[in-house]
């Protein structure tokens, strides 16, 4: 069998492959940046090269002489637009040319459009600024810092979780650790790089920008160029990598719209890879300490998480993943606190599983070390502390498979093989070692619109504005209309990435598939109706047949009598030559607001931990094993496995492929993955692929998902729970924990390096 | 990115007169008006960042001398011309045979795409890739020479324990040299005032306090050729490079191994070390404290604290000196374990 089409189990869609397959691997798939070609001007950043201070002087002289210059944005440029907002839709509040202040390492200062790519690069290199220059704060520890509660600086964190008396528990408690961990600076580096190409037609402002919030940008723009959201629009129709790096528009995208209007031409600035790790948003630094406390049985009684984060001096971007572990075991008590830590430095923002990454990977290191200490199988360990409830609000879990999970992932792995003995294991010159951890990523799904027409040759065209960020959503939204109107997947177009298209939610929180696909659901079932309806009828082909179930399925609409009636047949009944149906969904518990938030881009979230019924999650259970080098100690992995449950799997394939994906950049946390900061500068140091490493192939070896197979009905009618920010958290606790077991020296501070391996 | 005039000579002698003409006597080839271009794999993306601004190419890939893209084996060694490719080196089955040492040295380096450019000449000749050499608004006595070293308090973790100095302490970080400095390998280069023949361990100097200046070479001057002396025991020789992931990234540390042995004795040991020093760098203490001696775990680690006897550690490259000694001793008893 084909690995990559995993063949479905029960509630699992076929493993089709991606509807835009062919066009991306022939590189017929056009990105933003490939688009429009006639007349475009090029433009180039230039940026700061200091974290704090003053621009007291801006050199235009060498620039501006550079041959095929055509314009120079910068201070004074921007006064008639509106400065960025901060928050779903916007990156920063920072307005880099509104204001001369510094705020961050590379931060921009200008941009200069030319004729040529080369020419407005040359030009931007040529821009010198002068600068009253004052000593930047780094991060942590760095003279400098402000610390304040996180609670209540975002909507999506509202509280410090906690439950019962902590104190007294742990005080009580037979077995207990207490321990730091922490977690560096990540960077996006998509191979798509940032860009923004923008183009007025008279008042209308079109934007090529990969984009993971087409709706969101088109209204935030607007605010900023202070036109009618109408004038603008999106377009995003693939993006290559996204992750939450093009969830929120930054401030170029209103500054190359300005230079476009003021050349009267198509402008297009592709960001370098260097000044994407200060112009973008990325993963910032973070600090837990948690504490554990046990009875010698290995009942959980206490849990404590207390965790910082790193952001930036004007904005309070909240991670908060303490209402995911304050919620993973029966703990009997819990006591949560974050802060965020202000630096000078850009503000960070969404990277695949923002909260869940670093707190779960605290967390599942730390379930190791207490499992460790109670002399107990680490699988075992979390067996005996599954919840019946959670343990903050006591509702219950929607669905909860963690130990189908455990038991699945454990068996495929071969765990039953492994001697629990620390450094007992060899192969050769090569320490092994064996390591898990438990993943978990809210349920949550959002308001969405979407447009499918049926046509009377049977051709379906579903239009919606959500994303194709990867993850295959425009191939599972073809699906889900595929089974609904009995149309094979061929003869179905998907329109997506365009603002002028039905609005869908950002695609983050791992929401599209859920949204989507509930809101195809619903424009299907209407079409549905319609066609039942009209066949049904008096005159109809099926009159006489009202009390009867229909379906639909190759062209027919067939009913549980047998007779049939080709569909063709019903629409010239009708004398249409297509049903339209345009559908919005709201979850259930939405509020009144909800569908004018979702027209507005600031779609409102639901599931979770926010619903009122049970608590939504999906959940898996990931098994590592590593190879260390009993001389020179880099660490290998050549296996690992992950099962994971995740509600109605819309297809095996693009499941998999997402889970895979998770599970590879987890081991690039684990073990690659670190932005390092020039304390003395804040200043970003290795600011490209060469110096910021990813896994490559050779690093990637045995990899098995499982997908678990489970029905749950509460999440959305969909019955979906997202699971593309699953497969990478806890993936880095399970490899520290296998690099205790081979070596006995727990790593608490990622990544995992060689030198923390030299002892 | 600058505008530069991109010019095709036809051989050797074009290219050098070229080279002349734009060229000061006092010029550093990094430096020059015109500089040569093979692969482009190094050249190029240091022209995008600024840091390398020649503002005329000399593209050698049109060179008529057959002698520069071939592989020749003979009784007295092997000689590579200098537009050889990485990728034909490493796949040359006598290469192989003869030198394991250099198939692996250029199979462990860069990735496979950039093998098929990147030429031998070129390769040896790479410039550093010190994150504050690469940024041009760092201070960087080698890019601006007088500014500082950002690198010397900075992040300096990839950075050399070896041969440093107060000006500089970037990696070399190519691994076909070490193989070269180990094996006693030539380089033969043209320039105005003649053909030159120069041993591998003369091309490169050490930073000191002009570490702008970073070969033997001067600005006119072309490699055509390197050549490896005969070397009966080289078949029992081995690249080993250790690095944060599996392929395609530079040395944390590596060594490149040679032994002549008679049983368990060394009669002679040929050693250099990568991802550790500013230069290519033999280890020849190393070398001598393992001469005559019975190869095991515990003269391999008395040949490893030699090599690293001067090392001159800082805050975070300081690991480099622990782990370039294991991975010395390692390279050492894997090489003696060889089936030859």
């Amino acid at each position: 069998m084909d690995a990559a089409a995993p063949r479905p189990k029960e509630n699992q869609g076929e493993p089709l492959p991606r509807v835009d397959a062919r066009l991306k691997v022939t590189g017929q798939a056009h990105y933003p940046a490939d688009l429009p070609t006639a007349n475009i001007a090029y433009g180039a950043l230039a940026t700061s090269s200091i974290a704090k201070g003053k621009v007291t002087k801006l050199r235009l002289d060498d620039a501006r002489a550079v041959p095929g210059l055509l314009d120079i944005v910068t201070y004074g440029d921007m006064d008639k637009v509106d400065k960025p907002k901060f928050g779903n839709t916007g990156a920063t509040s920072i307005g880099p040319l509104h204001d001369r202040t510094i705020f961050h390492d590379g931060q921009i200062i200008a941009l200069a459009v030319a004729e040529t790519f080369e020419a407005a690069e040359e030009a931007a290199q040529l821009i010198r600024a002068e600068y009253d220059e004052e000593k930047p704060t780094a991060t942590f520890d760095s003279p400098g810092t402000a610390t304040i509660p996180a609670a209540g600086k975002s909507p999506l964190f509202k509280e410090d979780v906690k439950a019962g008396d902590f104190d007294a528990a742990y005080a009580d408690a037979a077995v207990k650790i207490d321990q730091r961990y922490s977690t560096p600076t990540q960077h996006h580096n998509p191979i798509e790089l940032f860009s923004t190409t923008a183009f007025w037609e008279g008042e209308q402002l079109t934007v090529h920008e990969p984009s993971q919030n087409v709706t969101g940008w088109k209204v935030e723009l607007a605010r900023q160029l202070k036109i009618d959201p109408g004038k603008v629009r999106i377009v995003s129709p693939f993006i290559g990598g996204a992750f939450g790096s093009k969830g929120p528009m930054t401030p170029r995208t209103a500054i190359v719209a300005v230079a476009a209007k003021r050349l009267g031409r198509p402008v297009r600035c592709v960001t370098s890879r260097m000044q994407a790790f200060g112009t973008q948003t990325y993963r910032a630094e973070t600090r837990h300490h948690i504490r554990i406390g046990a009875g010698k049985d290995g009942r959980i009684t206490a849990f404590a998480h207390e965790g910082w984060e790193v952001t930036s001096r004007p904005d309070a971007y909240v991670v908060g993943g303490t209402s995911a572990t304050g919620r993973m075991y029966d703990y009997g008590s819990v006591l949560t606190h974050v802060s965020l830590v202000q630096a000078d430095r850009n503000t960070p923002g969404y990277m695949r599983s923002p909260p869940e990454t670093p707190y779960v990977y605290a967390l599942e290191n730390a379930m190791d070390e207490m499992a460790v200490a109670l002399g107990m199988d680490p699988v075992e360990f979390r067996r005996i502390n599954e919840p019946k409830a959670e343990p903050i609000g006591k509702k219950p879990f929607s669905s909860r498979s963690l130990t189908q999970c455990y038991d699945q992932a454990a068996d495929a792995f071969g765990w039953v093989r492994r001697d629990p003995k620390v450094g007992a294991m060899r192969d050769g010159d090569w320490l092994v070692g064996m390591g898990c951890a438990t993943a978990i990523y809210p349920t949550a799904v959002a308001p969405c619109a979407a447009r499918v027409r049926l046509t009377v040759d049977g051709d379906v065209r579903l239009q919606c504005g959500s994303h194709e960020i990867g993850t295959g959503v425009r191939t599972v939204a073809g699906q889900m209309a595929s089974e609904r109107l009995g149309v094979s997947i061929e003869r179905i177009s998907v329109e997506m990435g365009d603002s002028s298209l039905p609005p869908a939610p950002v695609s983050g929180g791992s929401i599209s598939t859920a949204s989507v696909c509930s809101a195809v659901l619903k424009a299907c079932d209407a079409i549905r109706a319609k066609l039942f309806a009209a066949a049904s009828a008096e005159g109809g082909p099926l009159a006489g047949s009202h009390n009867e179930e229909f379906e639909l399925a190759g062209g027919k609409i067939v009913a549980n009598s047998g007779a049939s009636a080709k569909v063709e047949d019903v629409l010239k009944a009708m004398q249409v030559g297509a049903i339209e149906e345009y559908a919005e969904f709201a979850p259930k518990g939405a509020t009144p607001e909800a569908l004018k938030k979702l027209y507005a881009g600031t779609p409102e979230f639901h599931g979770g931990d926010q619903d009122e019924d049970s608590v939504k999650y999906a959940f898996g259970a990931e098994f590592v094993e590593v190879r260390i080098n009993r001389y020179t100690r880099e660490i290998r992995v050549p296996r690992i496995v992950g099962a994971f449950a995740a509600g109605r799997i819309m297809n095996t394939r693009t499941a998999r492929s997402q889970l895979m994906g998770g599970m590879i950049w987890g081991i690039g946390q684990a073990l690659h993955e670190a932005t390092e900061v020039d304390r003395r500068y804040a200043r970003y140091v290795n600011r490209d692929l060469q110096d910021y490493l990813v896994p490559v192939n050779a690093d990637i070896k045995d990899l098995q998902v499982i997908l678990v197979p489970e029905v749950d009905h509460a999440v959305n009618p969909a019955g979906v729970k997202g699971l593309g920010e699953l497969g990478n958290v806890g993936t880095a606790a399970a490899v520290a924990n296998a690099v205790y077991h081979a070596t006995g020296t727990r790593i608490r501070d990622l990544p995992i390096r060689i030198e923390q391996l030299l002892v | 990115m600058r505008p530069f005039v991109y010019e095709q000579p036809a051989d050797i002698s074009a290219a050098v007169a070229i080279a002349s003409r734009f060229a000061t006597n006092d010029d550093q080839p990094t430096r020059a008006n015109a500089q040569f271009i093979a692969g482009g794999t190094n050249l190029a993306d240091y022209m995008k960042l600024g840091v390398a601004e020649p503002n005329r190419l000399l593209d050698l890939n049109r060179l008529k001398e057959s002698g520069l893209r071939q592989i020749r084996v003979t009784d007295d060694g092997i000689r590579f011309g200098a537009l050889v490719r990485m990728g034909e080196a490493a796949d040359h089955r006598e290469v192989e045979e003869r030198y394991p040492v250099i198939a692996d040295s250029l199979r462990l380096a860069a990735s496979g795409q950039i093998r098929n450019m990147a030429s031998l000449a070129g390769n040896i000749l790479q410039r550093t890739r010190c994150e504050y050499f690469r940024e041009t608004s760092w201070a960087c006595n080698k890019r601006m020479p007088g500014s500082g070293c950002a690198a010397m308090l900075g992040f300096n973790r990839q950075h050399a324990v070896l041969g440093a100095s107060e000006a500089c302490i970037a990696t070399y970080h190519g691994d076909f040299a070490q193989a070269l400095i180990a094996l006693d390998a030539v380089v033969h280069a043209e320039g105005s005032r003649g053909a030159r023949r120069i041993p591998f361990a003369k091309l490169h100097r050490r930073p000191g306090d002009t570490p702008h200046i970073e070969t033997d070479l001067a600005a006119d001057e072309i490699i055509t050729a390197i050549e490896v002396p005969a070397l009966p025991w080289g078949r029992r020789s081995l690249y080993l490079k250790i690095r944060d992931r599996e392929s395609y990234a530079f040395a944390l540390a590596s060594a490149a191994v040679a032994l002549d042995l008679d049983g368990e004795t060394v009669r002679e040991a040929r050693i250099a070390l990568g991802g550790v020093a500013t230069v290519p760098w033999r280890a020849s203490t190393a070398e001598q404290s393992l001469q005559g001696k019975k190869l095991d775990e515990t003269s391999a680690e008395a040949a490893a604290d030699a090599a690293f006897a001067e090392a001159q550690p800082r805050q975070r490259n300081a690991f480099k000196v622990e782990l370039g000694k294991r991975t010395l001793v390692r390279a050492l008893l894997e090489t003696r374990d060889m089936k030859v």
